[in-house]
C-alpha cells in the first residue's frame, strides 16, 4: 500500500474520531436548553462532556494539521474555497468553547442565559455545517484546472448538501441525547431517553432521503464498498432506536456510534481516491496523488503518527474510564 | 491588493491575540505545577489554596488560547492557501505534529486536572499538571519550527514549483529555532512571573492573605528573575545570530543606513525613510560592532549596501521593510527587559531584607509592571515578523505570492470583522472574569460557588 492511501485512511480515521467523540459534544450541546429546565440541571448536562469536549475538539484540528502536512492542495483548496462556511464553524466553535469554561464563573442569570444561549447556537451551527461540507466534497463543487475553488459561498448550498446537513444534526442530537442518558441519572436521564427516542424517529427518514438523493447526485453507489457502509450506517441507525426503545442506552449509544463511523467510512470509501470533486471536469479532481506531499514528508509523517495516534487513544480512553460515573448533583464541582 | 492588505491585517491581529494568551499559559501552568508540588510535598493546605487560586487564573486565560489558537490552524488554508501549497510539504509536519504531540496531551490531562480533584489521587493529580505545563512548551516548539522555516528556510529543496522537505532533523534544528524557542518561552515566563509578582503585590498592599501571598510573590520572583536573565541573554545571541541570517532585518532594526567598522549603536534617531538617512541620531561609537559580534571591531553592512545586494540576488524590488517602526519596536522591547531585570532586582532586595510589605510603593509599581512583558512580547513579534517585509519565506517567495486568489476581498472583510467582533467581545469578559477572580482573592477561588447556586428565573429563551 502506498503512504498516499495510508494517510488518505488516517485522515478519515480522525474525521471518524472527530465526528464519534465531538458528535455527543455537538448534541449535548443543542439539547441542552431543551433537557435543562432549571440552572442545575443544565450544569449537570454541560458536566458530562466538560472533561473532554476540548480533547475531541483536537481530533479536529489534528485532522486540520494532518492534511495540511500530507495533501496540502486539499487543505488549501477546501479551506479558502469553502471559506465563509468555515469562517462560520469557526466563529461557533470558538463562543461554544468559551462557553463551556466561562458559564459558571458568574451567577448573575443574564450571564448565564447568554453562554447557554452561545452553546447551543454554536452546537447547532457546527452540527448542521460538516454535513453539508462533507457532502459538498462528494457531489463536486467548482474547481478549476490550477485547483482552485471557482463558485461562491451560496454554491454550497444545495438542496442535497443541505439534507447532509440536517443528517449531521440529528444523528448528533440523537448521539447526544443518547450519551445523556447514559451519564445522567434519575429523572434527567429517562428524559434523555425519551428525547433520544423522538429524535431518531426524525433521524431515520432524514438518513433515507440522504440515501436516496446521493444515489441520484453522486457516484458514490458506484463504488461497492461504500455502498455497503451506507447502507449499513442507516441499518445501523435504525437497530440503536429499536434498542433505545428496548431501554439498552449503552448498545444503543453504540450501535449510533457505529453508525456515524460506517456514514464517515462511506463518504470517504466513495471519494476515494479523489478529495475533492470538481463539478466543472472530472480530470480536475483534486486527487490523493495530485494533493499529496512528496514521499520523504508522507514517510517522516507516518512514522510519527504511527507511534502517537495509538498513545493518544490509550490515554483519552483513559479520561472516559476516569470519569465514566453517571453526574449527579451530588458530585457537581467546578 | 485589497485581498492582500486585508489578509495581512487580519493575520496580524488574530495572531497577535492568540499571543495575548500563549505566554501566561506557558508560565503560569509552570508556576502552578510547581505550588501544587509543594502541597504535595509538604501536605500543608496553604498551598493547595495556593494552587486552586492561580490555576483559576489559568484556567480562564487558558480557555481563551484554546479558543483563539482553532483559528489559527485554518487560517493558513483561507488567507493564505498560495503559500500553503507552497510550503505545505514542510509547514504541514510541525503543524500536525504539535496537535498531535501537545495539544492532545494538554487538552486531555487539564480536562483531568480540573475535574479530577477527587477522583485520582494527589500525585496522580499533580502529574497531570505537570504533563499540561509540558505539553504547552511542546507546542511553542512545534509551532516556532514551524514559523523558524519562514524566517530561515532549511532542510528543503526547490521542487514541482514549491518547496519539499529533504531533511526533518535539520528542520528541527534550524539554527533560528534554537534561539527562538529559548526566547519565546523564557518570554512565557517572565510574562507570568511578573503577572504573579503583580496580583501577588496587589493583596500585600490590601493586607489579604499576607502569607499566601508573600509566597506566591516568593516563587514567582525566582522564577521570573532567572528567566529575564535567560530572556536578555538569549535575545543578545539572536540578534547576533540574525545579523549573519537576516542582516536586512538587524540593519533596519538599527536604522544603520551605511555600511560601518566599528559600527556605532543608535540610541535614538529621527529617521526619514523616504530620503533613506536619519536627520538627528544619538549614537554610542562601536557598540553595534560589539552586539554583532561581541567585539568592537567589525563590518556591519548598511541598508544601502543590503538592498543593492537584494536587487542582484532577487532582481528589482524594494528590500527594505519598515525601517521607523521596527527600530521602535526593538527599542521598546529592549527598554522592556531592561525594566524588567532593574524591578526583578529591586524586589529581591526588599525580599531579602524582609520590608517588602512596607514598600507600598514598590508593590504598587509591580502591580503597573504586569503590562510590560505582554508589550515586550508584541513588539518582538512585530520585529521578527515584519522585519522579514516582503517576504513570507525569507528569500522563497514574497507575502503577495502567498496570499489566496481564490477568496474575493468581500468575504475576506466580512471574516475580519466577525472575528474583530467576536474578539473583542471576548476581550471584555476575560477582562470582567481575570478582574473579579483578582480581587475575590484564594478563599472564595476554593469554595465551590456553583454548588447551591440554583438561580431562579434563568430559563433560556425568556
Ligand atoms: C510560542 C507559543 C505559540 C505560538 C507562536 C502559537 N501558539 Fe497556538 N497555542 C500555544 C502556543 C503557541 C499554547 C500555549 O500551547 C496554547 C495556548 C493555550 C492552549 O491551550 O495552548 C495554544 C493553543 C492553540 C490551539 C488550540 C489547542 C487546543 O484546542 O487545545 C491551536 C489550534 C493553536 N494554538 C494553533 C496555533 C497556530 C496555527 C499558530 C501559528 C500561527 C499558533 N498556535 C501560534
Ligand atoms: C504568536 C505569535 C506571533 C505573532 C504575534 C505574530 C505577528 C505577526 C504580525 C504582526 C504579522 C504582520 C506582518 C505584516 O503584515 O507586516 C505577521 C505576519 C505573518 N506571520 Fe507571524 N506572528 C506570530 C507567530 C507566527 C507563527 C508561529 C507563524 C507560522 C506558523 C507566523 C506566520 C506568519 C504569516 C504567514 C504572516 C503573514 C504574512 C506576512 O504578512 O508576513 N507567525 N505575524
Ligand atoms: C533586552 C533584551 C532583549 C533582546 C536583546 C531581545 C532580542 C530579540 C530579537 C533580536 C528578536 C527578533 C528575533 C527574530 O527576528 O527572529 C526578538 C524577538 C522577540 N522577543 Fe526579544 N529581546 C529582548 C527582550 C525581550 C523581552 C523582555 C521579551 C518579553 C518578555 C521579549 C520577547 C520577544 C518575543 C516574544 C519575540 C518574538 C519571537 C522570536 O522571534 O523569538 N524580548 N528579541
Amino acid at each position: 500500500m502506498d503512504l498516499n492511501i495510508l494517510w488518505f485512511i488516517l485522515i478519515t480515521v480522525l474525521f471518524i474520531g472527530f465526528f464519534f467523540l465531538e458528535g455527543f459534544d455537538f448534541g449535548v450541546g443543542i439539547l441542552l436548553p431543551f433537557l435543562g429546565k432549571n440552572d442545575q440541571e443544565r450544569r449537570i448536562i454541560i458536566n458530562t462532556i466538560g472533561p473532554h469536549w476540548d480533547g475531541n475538539e483536537v481530533w479536529l484540528l489534528t485532522a486540520g494539521g494532518a492534511m495540511f502536512a500530507a495533501f496540502p492542495n486539499w487543505y488549501s483548496t477546501l479551506f479558502s474555497g469553502f471559506f465563509l462556511a468555515l469562517f462560520l464553524v469557526l466563529v461557533s466553535l470558538i463562543i461554544r468553547g468559551v462557553a463551556f469554561e466561562f458559564r459558571s464563573s458568574d451567577s448573575s442569570p443574564l450571564w448565564r442565559k447568554n453562554w447557554d444561549r452561545a452553546i447551543f447556537i454554536g452546537s447547532f451551527v457546527s452540527a448542521l455545517l460538516w454535513g453539508v461540507a462533507v457532502t459538498n466534497l462528494i457531489r463536486g463543487v467548482p474547481i478549476d484546472a490550477n485547483m482552485q475553488y471557482a463558485g461562491t459561498f451560496f454554491d454550497l448550498l444545495s438542496p442535497y448538501t443541505l439534507v447532509g446537513g440536517l443528517t449531521t444534526l440529528f444523528v448528533f442530537m440523537f448521539h447526544g441525547s443518547l450519551f445523556l442518558s447514559l451519564k445522567t441519572t434519575g429523572e434527567m436521564a429517562e428524559r434523555a431517553s425519551k428525547a433520544a427516542q423522538g429524535i431518531g424517529l426524525i433521524a431515520i427518514p432524514v438518513v433515507l432521503l440522504l440515501a436516496v438523493l446521493t444515489y441520484f447526485q453522486t457516484d458514490l453507489f458506484s463504488s461497492l464498498g461504500a455502498s455497503i457502509t451506507l447502507v449499513s450506517s442507516g441499518a445501523a441507525l435504525i437497530l440503536a432506536l429499536f434498542l433505545i426503545r428496548s431501554r439498552k442506552a449503552g448498545w444503543a449509544f453504540v450501535m449510533n456510534g457505529l453508525t456515524i463511523l460506517l456514514f464517515t467510512v462511506s463518504v470517504f470509501w466513495g471519494l476515494f481516491p479523489r478529495v475533492i470533486v470538481s463539478s466543472l471536469n472530472i480530470n480536475w479532481s483534486l486527487t490523493i496523488y495530485n494533493a499529496s506531499s512528496s514521499p520523504y514528508t508522507l514517510k517522516i509523517m507516518t512514522i510519527i503518527a504511527l507511534i502517537m495516534v495509538p498513545i493518544v487513544l490509550l490515554y483519552q480512553g483513559w479520561t472516559y474510564w476516569v470519569f465514566r460515573k453517571r453526574i449527579t448533583e451530588k458530585n457537581l464541582h467546578y | 491588493m485589497t485581498e492582500l492588505i486585508l489578509s495581512r491585517l487580519q493575520f496580524a491581529v488574530i495572531t497577535s491575540y492568540h499571543f495575548l494568551f500563549v505566554p501566561l499559559t506557558l508560565g503560569l501552568g509552570v508556576l502552578v505545577a510547581m505550588m501544587e508540588t509543594f502541597y504535595v510535598k509538604t501536605g500543608n493546605e496553604m498551598y493547595k489554596k495556593m494552587t486552586k487560586f492561580w490555576g483559576k487564573l489559568f484556567l480562564i486565560n487558558f480557555a481563551m488560547g484554546v479558543v483563539t489558537g482553532i483559528v489559527q490552524e485554518f487560517q493558513f488554508g483561507m488567507n493564505w492557501s498560495e503559500y500553503s501549497r507552497f510550503v505545505g510539504d514542510i509547514f504541514g509536519a510541525p503543524l500536525a505534529i504539535e496537535a498531535l504531540l501537545a495539544f492532545f496531551l494538554e487538552s486531555t490531562f487539564l480536562g483531568l486536572w480540573v475535574f479530577g480533584w477527587d477522583k485520582l489521587s494527589k500525585k496522580v493529580h499533580l502529574i497531570t499538571i505537570w504533563i499540561v505545563a509540558i505539553a504547552s512548551n511542546l507546542s511553542a516548539f512545534f509551532i516556532l519550527v514551524a514559523n523558524s522555516f519562514m524566517q530561515e528556510p532549511v532542510g528543503y529543496i526547490l521542487r514541482n514549483g514549491r518547496a519539499e522537505m529533504t531533511d526533518f532533523l535539520a528542520l528541527i534544528t534550524n539554527p533560528h529555532v534554537l534561539y527562538q524557542f529559548p526566547h519565546t518561552v523564557l518570554s512565557g515566563f517572565v510574562t507570568a512571573g511578573f503577572f504573579v509578582m503583580g496580583v501577588s503585590a496587589y493583596h500585600l498592599v490590601k493586607k489579604n492573605h499576607l502569607d499566601l501571598f508573600k509566597r506566591s510573590f516568593h516563587i514567582a520572583l525566582i522564577f521570573g528573575l532567572i528567566s529575564i536573565l535567560g530572556v536578555t541573554g538569549v535575545g543578545h545571541l539572536q540578534g547576533m545570530h540574525l545579523v549573519g541570517s537576516q542582516p536586512m532585518k538587524m540593519a533596519a532594526a538599527e536604522a544603520h543606513w551605511e555600511t560601518e567598522n566599528p559600527a556605532g549603536l543608535s540610541l535614538f534617531a529621527s529617521i526619514d525613510e523616504q530620503g533613506q538617512k536619519n536627520n538627528f541620531e544619538i549614537k554610542i561609537p562601536a557598540l553595534l560592532s560589539f552586539l554583532s559580534y561581541n567585539s568592537f571591531t567589525g563590518e556591519v553592512k548598511g541598508i544601502h549596501e543590503l538592498q543593492n545586494k537584494a536587487v542582484q540576488d532577487y532582481g528589482p524590488g524594494n528590500y527594505v521593510p519598515p525601517v521607523t517602526s521596527l527600530f521602535w519596536s526593538f527599542r521598546i522591547m529592549l527598554t522592556a527587559g531592561i525594566w524588567l531585570v532593574l524591578m526583578a532586582m529591586l524586589g529581591l532586595y526588599f525580599f531579602k531584607s524582609k520590608n517588602l510589605e512596607q514598600k507600598t510603593w514598590f508593590l504598587k509599581l509591580m502591580l503597573w509592571t504586569i503590562p510590560v512583558p505582554y508589550i515586550a512580547n508584541i513588539a518582538g513579534w512585530f520585529l521578527a515578523e515584519v522585519g522579514r517585509q516582503p517576504w513570507i519565506v525569507y528569500g522563497l517567495q514574497t507575502v503577495e505570492a502567498g496570499v489566496s486568489t481564490s477568496v474575493p476581498a468581500l468575504y475576506m472583510l466580512i471574516a475580519f470583522l466577525g472575528f474583530l467582533l467576536v474578539y473583542a467581545c471576548l476581550a471584555v469578559v476575560d477582562i470582567y472574569l481575570m478582574a473579579k477572580y483578582i480581587k475575590k482573592g484564594p478563599e472564595e477561588a476554593d469554595r465551590d460557588e456553583h454548588l447551591n447556586s440554583e438561580v431562579k428565573g434563568a430559563s433560556l429563551w425568556t
